[in-house]
């Protein structure tokens, strides 16, 4: 099957500085899929150039197979939803989605009724007549969307689509743009600086830092499974320590601790094992399960945090603290600063990356 | 208890009271018609009156020894209508509508292309715009002469290529010449003003949306740059059809324009009643056009 968006290659230069740096993605047809990465990292630039607003330096950009490296936007399948929307504002709602079709050429008749089919799929009927100004952060998100999916586009970009909405709308939007991508079946494509919002929407995502494509993959893979340092700690939460590779199954920690952590790295390689706040249990010293006795470690409670559901335990152990969160209700046991306890995970949830 | 709240809330009750806020307002209104007073003066004296001036004697008769300030009538509103005087208002007005075309067609692009660069050019092309101003207008306009002139550079190239010697001074090609070199300033300023306003990410969108180059500018840029073209091109229209020392330096002495026209009215023909008549008409049709302006929400001036 060819790919929705092949990109092979690809480095995008302004003057002396490498926004997009020699990367290889393929999008699937069909799938949702989003770029993450802090502000700067190119996310946005390889948006840009998928939908033609920027030209590759270099490197080679396909769509459904068809080569568009250097193709003005106008002449490409796809769609972009930009960030704060960038919809008219000398024209109304009706006008906006139909923008498309009309600059087309699609006859005024069929515009106006596929344009009013879109505005009921996003539920703002009734509303053709105003002007974006007029309208709600959540109802202008919703023309935006509207104007760029009535022209059927092989692949929809968007640019922070939720980033302008507050945590309530968003979260509502985010469950909105998944069904009504698979209603359709087009693929997204996704820019966001907002991990959680990439865990929870897209099937695959593509982690960038500093112009560089550091991971591909599914929520779990770069969640569980970081690539490297940067992955792990951009991510969620988690601890880091840094290790040194005894051979396939051992680490050992700065201070001479081994730990069981099975790894393909040679050993002497340097290495930081990721550890989840979540992925670790607390409990008084010397009731570490015998099955967790090599991947355990002690320490003493430095502070807790009162979360609700849950409690957030920093834990000194030596010479670094360990983030440690415990399930409120669960918790056979609460620990206050000063105790001294210990801390233990299962052989599966750690992780390690090459430094 | 509820007791030791309550007389707060009472005072609370008295300040929003309506009759304070609306003390308030007129307090604040009297004290922007203070600022404003040495401004409102200046108008009314140098303004206000002498257009009071100018519309009585416009209605005055003319006698053998000046204007007499009896025997109203509407003469020299009628006078209008002669041949003569229609052939001089059309004359002024193709000429005032030429110039702003020719400024709004090479203004637009340079605003835009003005509007695109960093702030640094911005700036630097911004004060090159400005520039001209620095020289008197008529000594700007007498340099036009000496260009056009008969041994300046003008003729001399012409001669060179081979077309003979070009004459283009003490035509209506120089005073248009004269009058956009004069007067692109004023259309470029509100252009740019407009055009920077606007979001670039709304063209990137257009183009997006399958819009070509030009779709793009008739669709989206052009609409949200209107308040700017409107306010170039009255800025330039209306200057150019009042004109008087352009013409007066670099056009002929055959083809008299509406400038020139009013002035030997007052000067030469003694003719106050009619040169007011023409004055307040050319006033009417800025006034008309600046209402214009303002109704379609222009904002740039």
């Amino acid at each position: 099957m060819t790919a929705a968006v092949d990109i092979k290659g690809v480095t995008k230069r302004f003057d002396d500085v490498y926004a997009v740096d020699d990367i290889d993605l393929s999008i699937a047809d069909g799938e949702f899929f989003a770029m993450l990465g802090p502000s700067g990292c190119g996310k946005t630039t390889t948006l840009r150039m998928i939908a033609g607003l920027e030209f590759p330096t270099m490197g080679s950009l396909k769509i459904f197979g068809e080569e568009v490296g250097t193709l003005p936007p106008n002449k490409r399948p796809v769609n972009t939803v930009f960030q704060n929307y960038a919809l008219f504002p000398h024209m109304s709602v009706l006008d906006n989605v139909s923008f498309g079709l009309r600059m087309n050429k699609v006859d005024k008749t069929t515009a106006a009724k596929k344009a009013h089919e879109l505005i009921e799929l996003v539920q703002l009927s009734g509303m053709e007549k105003r002007r974006p100004s007029q309208l709600s952060g959540g109802q202008q998100q919703r023309v935006a969307l509207a104007r760029a999916l009535v022209n059927e586009p092989k692949v929809l970009l968007l640019d922070e689509p939720l980033g302008a909405l507050d945590l309530k709308l968003r979260q509502e939007m985010q469950g909105e743009l998944k069904s009504l991508q698979r209603e359709l079946g087009v693929s997204f494509v996704f820019v966001t600086h907002d991990q959680e919002e990439a865990l929870t929407m897209a099937d695959r995502i593509a982690v960038m830092h500093n112009g560089k494509l550091l991971q591909v993959g599914t929520p779990e893979d770069i969640y569980e499974r970081p690539a490297n340092r940067f992955v792990a700690d951009f991510i969620g939460q988690t601890n880091l320590l840094d290790a040194v590779v005894e051979d396939d199954d051992m680490i050992i920690l700065e201070n001479g601790t081994r730990l069981m952590a099975p790894n393909p790295l040679p050993p002497g390689t340097k290495v930081a094992m990721s550890l989840r706040p979540e992925a670790v249990d607390i409990g008084p010293r010397g009731t570490v399960p015998a099955e967790h006795q090599k991947t355990s470690l002690e320490g003493v409670v430095e502070s807790m945090t009162y979360l609700g559901h849950a409690l957030d335990y920093t834990v000194k152990i030596g010479w670094i603290d360990l983030e440690v969160r415990a399930d409120a209700v669960h918790a056979e046991q609460r620990f206050q600063p000063g105790d001294e306890v210990a801390v233990w995970w299962d052989r599966t949830s750690d992780w390690v990356v090459a430094d | 208890m509820t007791a030791t709240l309550e007389p707060e809330a009472s005072i609370d009750a008295d300040v929003a009271t309506p009759e304070f806020e609306a003390a308030r307002e007129q307090q604040k209104r009297r004290q922007g018609l203070f600022m404003a007073l040495p401004a409102y003066l200046y108008l009314f004296v140098f303004f206000v009156i002498p257009l009071v001036i100018v519309i009585v004697y416009s209605f005055a008769t003319r006698t053998r020894f000046g204007t007499e300030l009896s025997g109203w009538n509407i003469d020299s509103y009628r006078r209008l209508g002669d041949p003569l005087v229609r052939d001089i208002l059309l004359r002024s007005t193709t000429l005032a509508v030429i110039t702003t075309l020719i400024c709004l067609l090479l203004a637009y692009p340079f605003a835009y292309y003005m509007s695109t660069r960093s702030e640094k050019t911005r700036n630097l092309m911004l004060v090159f715009v400005m520039i001209p101003f620095w020289t008197n207008f008529l000594v700007r306009n007498y340099a036009w002469r000496v260009i056009l002139g008969s041994d300046g550079p003008y003729s001399r190239l012409s001669e060179a290529i081979g077309f003979g010697e070009g004459r283009l001074l003490f035509t209506n090609v120089a005073v248009i010449l004269g009058l956009v070199y004069g007067f692109l300033p004023f259309m470029i300023l509100p252009l740019y003003a407009a055009i920077e306003r606007i979001d670039g990410r709304l063209l990137e969108a257009s183009r997006d949306l399958y819009a070509s180059g030009f779709q793009s500018f008739r669709h989206v840029l052009l609409p949200l740059s209107m308040p700017g073209v409107v306010a170039g091109s009255i800025l330039v229209f209306v200057p150019s059809l009042g004109a008087y020392v352009t013409p007066a330096i670099l056009g002929g002495a055959k083809t008299t324009l509406l400038g020139s026209y009013i002035v030997t009215q007052f000067l030469s023909a003694r003719d106050w009643p009619f040169g007011a008549a023409l004055s307040f008409v050319l006033m009417a049709v800025m006034l008309t056009s600046t209402i214009v302006y303002f109704r379609k929400g222009g904002r740039t001036l």
